[in-house]
């Protein structure tokens, strides 16, 4: 079974700054860490190939060429091989550019059984680059993945919504974004930093190289592109304090929720 | 010359950063609490092989270097000085003799395991009456036929409690004084053996602190480390590299100590202002932060010189006696910071302080470290 993994590099930080002409990122200074989600989506990938015999893991991913650091901790982790599309002219892609540079991506790779992605990433948030990516391979999709098995070619995953959730069996090729509740992510282990480094399991492209169609990637290819950047002000709330005992302190609360309509 | 870490190194330190934060330090106030040993954790650092770092692949480890592994015990003692020690204790003082003086043999069926962490190591130098007169041991071991027969008592042994296998020294002749230890594998499940008190420390308490005591204890023959006589050379060039282990313990209770202190000090509020903003204050600040560098370049580069096979018994010397130094003025400053809630056990300072301490004492006073180092200049 080939599968394949999406996975972003992202800032480690909630005090990311903003370029305030171009409304992107400064990554510069800001450590740089695999995406949450994206990180379960790889730790569910190397859970199947701990499970099935013959499973081979390929982490793909787009973004500056230091971001080959993620796919060392990939590999690390247990990942097969990786590959990093990386090129000037994939720079300021929005969501649609980054699926259509993935979907080249995909299929540079060839064959494929599952993809996974993660839900979203912590910089953007827009859970959208998953979802464009099945449309554009035309294979299904399931989004919100918090729990997945496999039988033989199907998968049936539950996933996940704000009141439930949803079994859904699918024949492969199928794509899953997953979510945070899906697993507990391994760490890459010290022997597999050494030996990530070591073996050349990363295979750098350009955009020539993957044929990503020139219209629609980078800057130029996206269709949207951020007006604004800006801060949002916090709420300050009313901050109060109970004392007393525990149950006296826990009364007061359920009294105070109560009065606010909130319970 | 190059003060950077390289790639390897810094995707290391993240990733202990990583483990520690999320399985090492949410147990650290438990564990100095109960004075439980962190199996759970020693189980998951067996598995990301965190406990063989710098020994070769084909003996259990991660083919990793020295500079690495002091990486690792710094991030972990940032969040846990117990789980430092334990780590520090098994790779540098019970892995590391037998890499360096063992047989092939005693590699694949000690070594192995240890570097895998499938077994834990101890190290059983210190007596009653042979602290850092390590040369007056009288812990015995006479041969008879296949087994040298061990009688005495070893004290204060980190992991003693919990470990498999033993590094421990004995008189094989007493009248030639220091050329006269020897030393030895020991099994815990060695007849004669056992495992006596349980300290009940200051600090690092989780670390089994023991006393072992050896009635007629049979050792093989062929579980003699080294020659016999070598004994105190083995001892010596051990806990060399098990001072870096120590020093880099020392430097990462302070930084886990200062870096407590800087956020409480953004949030305590005093005077309608954030502790923060008193210069007084800021310049401790600024004084331990250069205090914490200077020992980490200490460490560093005596983890570098025995990378790269360089002398580096004066440089961990020194990177002990200055690292263990800074833990202890560092952490004393961080309670002094937190004033009254730095006196108590819900903020992790109050821990780190009395944490600190030992690193001044063990595997060499800091007084041992100033013989060592003038040794080195004045002979």
């Amino acid at each position: 079974m080939n599968i394949i993994v999406c996975v972003k590099q992202v800032p480690d930080t909630n005090e990311v700054k903003i370029d305030p002409v171009k409304g992107t990122l400064i990554r510069e200074g800001v450590p740089s860490i695999i995406n949450p989600d994206d990180r379960n989506a790889l730790e569910e990938a190397l859970r199947i190939k701990d499970k099935l015999e013959d499973v081979k893991v390929t982490v793909l991913s787009m973004g500056p060429p230091q971001a080959d650091i993620a796919l060392i901790e990939a590999i690390a982790m247990g990942a097969d091989k990786a590959i990093l599309l990386t090129d000037r002219a994939f720079a300021g892609s929005d969501t649609w550019a980054t699926s259509t540079a993935l979907e080249a991506g995909v299929k540079y790779i060839g064959d494929y059984d599952i993809i996974f992605c993660g839900r979203q990433a912590i910089d953007g948030d827009t859970a959208q680059v998953g979802p464009q990516l099945a449309e554009r391979l035309g294979i299904p999709q399931i989004t919100y993945v918090e729990a997945l098995e496999i039988e033989g070619r199907k998968v049936i995953a539950n996933r996940s919504l704000e009141d439930g959730y949803f079994i859904i069996e699918c024949k492969m090729p199928v794509l899953l974004t997953a979510i945070k509740e899906l697993n507990e992510p391994r760490y890459p282990s010290i022997k597999g930093i050494y030996e990530a480094f070591k073996e050349d399991k990363i295979e750098i492209l350009s955009a020539k190289d993957v044929n990503a169609d020139v219209d629609n990637i980078g800057l130029d290819g996206s269709p949207t592109n951020v007006f604004r950047s800006f801060t949002p002000s916090t709420k300050s709330g009313n901050l109060e304090m109970f004392e007393g005992t525990s149950k006296q302190k826990s009364r007061e609360l359920i009294i105070r929720l109560k009065e606010e309509k909130i319970i | 010359m190059d003060f950077k870490l390289t790639r390897e190194q810094e995707l290391i330190r993240n990733v202990m950063r990583d483990f520690t934060e999320n399985e090492v330090e949410p147990i650290a106030a438990e564990i100095d609490k109960t004075g439980r040993f962190p199996r759970e954790n020693i189980e998951k650092m067996a598995k990301y092989n965190m406990l063989g770092i710098p020994f070769p692949v084909e003996y259990g480890g991660a083919g990793g270097d020295e500079i690495s592994y002091a990486i690792a015990i710094e991030e972990l003692s940032k969040g846990c000085a117990t789980t430092g020690v334990i780590v520090s204790a098994h790779t540098s003082l019970a892995c590391w003799p037998i890499y360096k003086y063992g047989t092939e043999k005693q590699k694949q069926k000690y070594l192995i395991p240890l570097a895998k962490g499938e077994k834990i190591g101890a190290f059983g130098l210190t007596e009653p009456n042979a602290g850092t007169d390590a040369a007056g041991q009288q812990t015995t071991a006479i041969l008879d036929r296949d087994n040298y027969i061990l009688n005495g008592t070893k004290i204060f042994i980190t992991n003693g409690k919990e470990a498999d296998v033993y590094i421990i020294f004995a008189m094989t002749d007493k009248l030639k004084g220091n050329k006269g230890i020897s030393a030895f594998i020991v099994e815990k499940d060695f007849s004669g053996f056992s495992i006596g008190k349980i300290e009940d420390k200051m600090g690092i308490r989780g670390s089994a602190t023991a006393e072992l005591i050896f009635r007629d204890c049979i050792v093989p023959k062929e579980n003699l480390l080294g020659e016999e006589g070598q004994g105190f050379k083995i001892a010596m060039s051990t806990l060399d590299g098990g001072r870096i282990g120590i020093a880099a313990q020392a430097l990462g209770i302070a930084e886990g100590a200062l870096n407590e202190t800087i956020k409480y000090m953004k949030e305590r509020q005093q005077f309608g202002r954030p502790i923060a903003k008193f210069q007084g204050l800021q310049w401790m600040v600024a004084d331990m932060y250069t205090e914490i560098e200077a020992a980490k370049l200490l460490v560093y580069r005596a983890a570098y010189n025995k990378t790269n096979g360089l002398p580096y018994n004066k440089e961990a010397a020194m990177a002990k006696l200055f690292a263990a130094n800074t833990a202890m003025s560092v952490t004393t400053k961080c309670v002094q910071l937190h004033g009254g809630y730095g006196y108590i056990k819900d903020y992790p300072v109050e821990r780190m302080m009395r944490d600190a301490k030992i690193t001044e004492i063990y595997e060499g006073t800091s007084q041992v470290q100033q013989m060592v180092i003038s040794s080195n200049l004045l002979r």
